[in-house]
């Protein structure tokens, strides 16, 4: 069948708009602020015959970019050899095994096959982050787990619904092993929802098109998206380029762990080789195949982001050397750490490598890091126990032209931080400060952008600290001259001594008692070209405003 | 209660339920400045006359001058003036703001320009964000609240004074006074207000809370700093245009269109100049209510289509849909009150290009004003939606093309080979179509995100099409929507300075109670309410012009216990129970997200009230001059040309301001007017109603592919 090319785009805008509405419904009607304000969450359609993704919401959070497509690929598997009850019309699965295509226990993927015709035509599936999972620490972000059980609740693949009506039973397994249950239903009903939305609209596509037709045009825009993507990689010149990135430790074993990359271009593909990273690590900063894969997806993304989301944009990249290392996690190896800061050293290590191929279209490295704090206790005011996360953002790298941006949000992320003053309502702390972290933007001729400072007070009770954070080793790395930006920090005032983790970004089960502080402050983005060559009005005004002190300034840029 | 009331009135008497009959509305906007002046003298009989003069970018002030001399009226015979600006919001949007300082909780300073931890889209990690006030004029002062406004530190009034100085001497003209949990208690912002505006030279000192007290310290300081940065350019504005009228011989108090679709006088309207950056685009969804009440059709998605962009809104029960946490760009929250207009990123110049994949795109590059579309003439060389049109005869091109331009329509067609044909292998006409296509489908997808996709069913709705290209593709975009009628006004381009002259005096009270709907106490939820009308009906009483009626619009914003998101609900008269809200919520909630949740209670955030002052209704029949119409549909016959519809057709052009109110047609037709192009598709058919408006019933949904 042949189609023209606009059969193609208005198909591809259908798909598109599917998934879109996909992602607001869940949104809209989610009741976790990490879902309805954080957006952390993500939609999207895929094969019927292998999961490989057809099209995805762009306002999904961007570390699923192709994550759900080997969670639907294991399910179509484990339903094709018996270990999985095959679908009927209404049923929807639940999952969240890392192992099986995952993230991190806490992402919880929903998946609904839609059905024509009395076959499968294609399945709808999304991730929601669930504020808990149950496991050793609140919330799940264990820094120093060390096996996946201890890190929470593992669902492989099973029936949450059936024939459209949920599974009390199964309900009840899951609403009795993880924290702040009765929530939970609110959030279910709304994933699910979701799907719904998207299974009418689907339907609505495929009764005005026609299946064969959108059939034969997700083949095409496959096609055709594959054909960008190398057209893209065509335009670069040859080469093998490497970059590298360091975790500053698993959490349990204080010594950094190394992503060791290459990227080669060999015709119109790029090959991305991670042989030589460091091994498989006892702590929770491992990170599964899919989520490895995706962190490499999700980078290309970021320098390449006209290319549409199908599995087509990502045929022309090859993922090898991953065997053995700590990017390749097997059971029972605990991956809490793997979607929210392994992914970002991976993009960084990608951005270092591929910032020397495309210099005027990759910035320096970002901060790179979701600044995961949180807090557990008991509020003897409020009378409840408490748990709260602190997320923070840091620099973006400089770039040709163009400064980083201060403050911007995590490279896998694009959700808000809460405002203090919501915080503080909610949880009995007091921030001291919440301030632009001075100097710590890289500098160059294009400086990084500004990292956050802040500093709390718990007010009254007990409770206990986490901090799964990354950069406090070495800094985000500069670009073509520029330096790295400032390292991240975490200190701990206890009883009026000062306490660093001793892993300086990870650290987990810090007491506290009432008056006890927390104060970190955020790497800043990298600089990009030499700073001698910055602008001096540039340099003046940053002074001026107070970003850099003179003598820092004179130190890092030259006389000004 | 958030108090967004101005204190006093001091403007002198004018009006419109009880002053003189002639009436003139005025919109400024981008390019041009549209007057629609009503005349209801007897000797003139509510004629209406409309006039278009370019937008004076420098001084607004000059182009509404121009407007009223080309409207040929006396401006000292004007009664009333009524004016929608974009003063403030270019202001905003090209940050030529007053110089601004800021005295905040000492550790905050930094919160304008932290934000909220974003990047400006969702891939490529770059962006830039530019924060309303510099860091060297955001000080810090010693005080501090916790979340319940309990007093933690005093307020350093000794710093307070310093901070006066230190921003005085630094020039600034505008000052904000913005603490944390001032929602909570506002004792420290009130008292560093007085210590401040004993000194401060001019009336400009904005307090936070005052504005808007509600937490969110970035959100609220945000709207703050934009509401003092504006403030002086607004006033001065007014003042000039004030000068200018005066020496006119207008003696009375101009009203000036509101964010939230309301006027006010312009003698009150700078103490919340924030709230007049959504001026432009609330006055055009206030005349489709209008106009939509009266034709009967009170749910409707409007649609303004312009040169670079869209602009959406949802209007139900004849009732814009207001929120308050517009962003009017990255980063830029204003939380007030204000008619909930979507931008959409298309527009007439949008341009079209195929992609490295071979798919045709459309925007989200625009050629804008300059160079603009080919045919345009100034030097445009990428085909866009307008020339699409222009190539597809749904614009007449003898027409645009007469005026001095040297485009002809071939090098139109030559642009569509070259840049879109050569590399999808479609000729220049199917290549235009494309890109129409497109283009609808786009648009009808970000309409979708934005109104109907939130829970309604859009064959509920009638498409209410306006701006220069509104009409143009409605009849497409509402068959993409499922949208089974359009209503196209009977003057599309003027629709915005229309909204002035129908617009009523609106006054919006927030009061958040944020309880469980068990927890609530049934007599608060009615005192809260009552003292909400009643300092509606005071703010009204004050204002320079007397409605003719005043009416109260009640609404709550409730949630399930544990969520973040609002739904907006309608409460009836009378008493609002405990068991009203639940269930009412509970309707809401199962309409919007075909969800109901037995197991959960629900949560009431805010008690909404709008008191609203209705003018005189006005006859909208006189927009277009009765006398003018033809007796039959042959006589608004002007010609016939070929146009574009999957194949060339023979398609009648008539002159809408001659066809007769009892006409019906069937598309294909193309509508002509002054200020539009109407396309009727094949198996539309198309009515009039007693005001001129255009009733259509469209077709059937197109077929795939074709």
């Amino acid at each position: 069948m042949t189609l023209d090319a606009i059969t193609l785009s208005v198909i591809e805008a259908g798909l598109q708009q599917v998934c879109d509405e996909m992602d607001l419904a869940f949104s809209r009607a989610a009741f976790s602020p990490v879902i309805a304000e954080a957006n952390d969450r993500s939609d999207g359609i895929y094969s019927a015959v292998d999961g490989s993704l057809i099209a995805q919401g762009l306002g999904g959070l961007p570390v699923f970019v192709g994550v759900m497509q080997y969670s639907t690929a294991r399910l179509i598997e484990m339903i094709a050899d018996g270990r999985c009850l095959p679908p009927e019309e209404g049923d929807v699965y639940i999952v969240n095994d890392p192992y099986l295509g995952g993230t991190h226990l806490m992402d919880v993927r929903f998946a609904m096959p839609v059905w024509r015709g009395g076959r499968i035509w294609c399945w709808l599936s999304n991730t929601g982050h669930w504020p808990d999972i149950g496991g050793a620490v609140p919330g799940g972000f264990s820094a120093s787990a060390t096996a996946v059980e201890q890190e929470g609740l593992r669902l492989p693949p099973v029936k949450l619904f059936k024939r459209g009506r949920m599974d009390p039973e199964i309900h009840a397994i899951i609403a009795s092993n993880i924290r702040v249950a009765d929530q939970r239903i609110g959030d279910i009903r709304a994933q699910a929802a979701a799907l719904e939305v998207g299974k009418e609209r689907l339907t609505q596509l495929l009764d005005r098109y026609g299946d064969t037709i959108v059939e034969a045009a997700i083949a095409e825009l496959r096609r055709r998206a594959a054909a960008q993507m190398r057209a893209q990689i065509a335009a670069m010149p040859g080469g093998i380029w490497r970059g590298e990135a360091i975790v500053d430790s698993d959490g349990v074993v204080d010594a950094p762990l190394t992503i060791a990359l290459a990227v080669e271009k060999r015709g119109d593909g790029l090959v991305f080789d991670f042989s030589g990273s460091s091994a498989p690590c006892a702590g929770p900063m491992n990170s599964v195949l899919a989520t490895t894969l995706s962190s490499v997806y999700l980078a290309v993304r970021h320098i390449f982001p006209d290319v549409p989301l199908s599995a087509g944009a990502f045929e022309p990249l090859t993922v090898t050397g991953y065997e053995g290392t700590f990017l390749d996690a097997k059971y029972p190896r605990p991956v809490s750490g793997c979607a929210a800061e392994v992914s970002q050293r991976i993009a960084e290590a990608v951005f270092s490598a591929m910032v020397k191929a495309l210099p005027a279209r990759v910035t320096a490295a970002p901060a790179g890091t979701s600044g995961n704090f949180g807090l557990g206790g008991f509020d003897p005011e409020a009378g409840r126990n408490f748990v709260m996360y602190q997320l923070s953002g840091g620099g973006y790298g400089g770039a040709i032209g163009q400064d980083g941006l201060t403050n911007g949000c995590s490279t896998i992320g694009i959700s808000k931080s809460p405002p203090v003053e919501i915080m503080e309502q909610n949880f009995p702390v007091l921030y001291r400060r919440y301030a632009l972290r001075e100097g710590s933007g890289g500098a160059g001729t294009s400086r990084g952008g500004f990292g956050l400072s802040y500093e709390l007070e718990l007010l009254r009770g007990d409770a206990r600290a986490s901090f799964v954070m990354d950069h406090g080793r070495v800094g985000p790395q500069g670009a073509a001259g520029g330096a790295d930006g400032a390292v991240n920090r975490v200190e701990v005032w206890r009883g009026g001594q000062r306490h660093v983790p001793p892993h300086l970004s990870k650290e987990q089960d810090i007491e506290l008692a009432a008056g006890d502080r927390v104060r970190v402050d955020t790497p800043g983005g990298g600089g990009y070209g030499d700073p001698k060559k910055r602008d001096r009005a540039m340099v003046r005004e940053d002074v001026r405003l107070g970003y850099y002190s003179a003598e820092d300034a004179e130190r890092l840029f030259g006389p000004f | 209660m958030s108090e967004n009331e101005a204190d006093e009135a001091g403007a002198p008497a004018g009006g419109f339920g009880t002053t003189g009959p002639v009436m003139a509305g005025i919109d400024v906007g981008g390019t041009f400045t549209d007057l629609i002046l009503v005349d209801g003298r007897a000797s003139q009989g509510g004629r209406v006359t409309v006039a278009k003069t370019p937008t004076s970018i420098d001084n607004q002030a000059f182009g509404v001058i121009a407007a009223l001399e080309q409207a040929g009226v006396e401006v000292a015979d004007v009664d009333l003036i009524v004016h929608g600006t974009t003063t403030t919001t270019n202001a905003v949007l090209e940050r030529r703001l007053a110089k601004t300082g800021l005295i905040t909780t000492a550790g905050f300073r930094d919160v304008l320009e932290l934000g909220r931890r974003t990047r400006p889209q969702p891939y490529g990690m770059t962006g830039s964000f530019v924060p309303v006030i510099p860091r060297d004029l955001r000080l810090e002062v010693a005080e501090r609240m916790d979340a319940r406004g309990r007093v933690l530190t005093p307020l350093d009034e000794d710093a307070v004074r310093g901070a006066v100085r230190r921003l005085l001497d630094a020039g600034c003209e505008s000052l904000v006074i913005h603490f944390l949990h001032a929602y909570a208690n506002p004792a420290h912002e009130r008292r560093a207000a007085e210590i401040a505006r004993e000194l401060w030279p001019n009336d400009y000192v904005t307090v936070g809370s005052a504005l808007l007290s509600e937490a969110r310290e970035f959100e609220r300081g945000v709207t703050a700093a934009v509401n003092a940065s504006v403030q002086p350019i607004l006033k001065r504005y007014v003042a000039r245009l004030r000068e200018e009228l005066a020496a006119r011989g207008y003696r009375r108090d101009f009203l000036v269109m509101n964010g939230n679709g309301g006027m006010i006088s312009a003698a009150e309207v700078d103490r919340e100049a924030a709230k007049t950056v959504m001026s432009g685009p609330s006055s055009g969804v206030m005349a489709a209510a209008y106009t939509g009440r009266r034709a009967g059709f009170p749910d409707l998605v409007t649609y303004d289509m312009g040169g670079t962009s869209t602009d959406v809104a949802l209007i139900r029960n004849a009732e814009a849909a207001v929120s308050s946490e517009i962003e009017i760009e990255y980063a830029m929250p204003i939380h007030l009150p204000m008619v909930d207009v979507h931008t959409v990123g298309a527009g007439g110049g949008s341009i079209a290009r195929v992609d490295a994949a071979g798919l045709i795109r459309v925007g989200p590059e625009s050629a804008g004003a300059r160079p603009g579309p080919i045919c345009y003439g100034r030097g445009g060389t990428e085909p866009t939606i307008t020339d699409a049109n222009l190539l597809l005869g749904r614009l007449d091109p003898a027409r645009l093309l007469s005026v001095g331009s040297p485009v002809s329509i071939e090098t139109i067609r030559q642009a569509f080979a070259d840049r879109i044909g050569v590399k999808t292998g479609l000729d220049p006409l199917a290549a235009a179509e494309a890109v129409l296509k497109i283009a609808n489908l786009k648009m009808a997808g970000a309409i979708r995100m934005v109104s109907l996709a939130r829970g309604h069913d859009p064959r509920d709705f009638a498409l209410f099409a306006f701006g220069g290209a509104g009409p143009l593709h409605a009849s497409a975009l509402a068959r993409e929507l499922g949208i089974p009628r359009l209503l196209v006004p009977a003057r599309p381009g003027i629709t915005n300075a229309l909204g002035c002259v129908v617009a009523d005096l609106r006054h919006d009270f927030v009061r958040t109670l944020n309880r469980p709907v068990p927890a609530l106490d049934e007599a608060e939820i009615a005192a809260v309410l009552a003292a909400q009308q009643e300092a509606g009906l005071a703010a009204i009483a004050r204002e320079a012009a007397q409605p003719a009626r005043i009416r109260t619009v009640r609404s709550a914003d409730m949630q399930f216990v544990g969520q973040t998101h609002l739904i907006r609900v309608a409460l009836p008269d009378g008493p609002v129970t405990r068991d009203l809200l639940q269930g009412l919520f509970e309707k809401a909630y199962f309409a919007r997200f075909r969800v109901s949740l037995p197991e959960i209670r629900a949560n009431l955030v805010n008690l909404n009230t709008s008191v609203i002052g209705e003018r005189e209704a006005l006859d909208l029949s006189a927009l277009i001059d009765p006398a003018g119409r033809a007796a039959r549909l042959d006589g608004a016959l002007r010609t016939r040309r070929p146009v574009w519809f999957a194949g060339w057709r023979d398609t009648p052009v008539y002159i809408r301001e001659k066809l007769p109110l009892d006409a019906v047609i069937e598309g294909p037709a193309i509508l002509e007017q002054l200020d539009a192009t109407t396309v009727l598709e094949p198996g539309d058919v198309a009515r009039s109603d007693r005001d001129g408006n255009l009733i259509v019933e469209v077709g059937h949904i197109l077929e795939a592919g074709s």
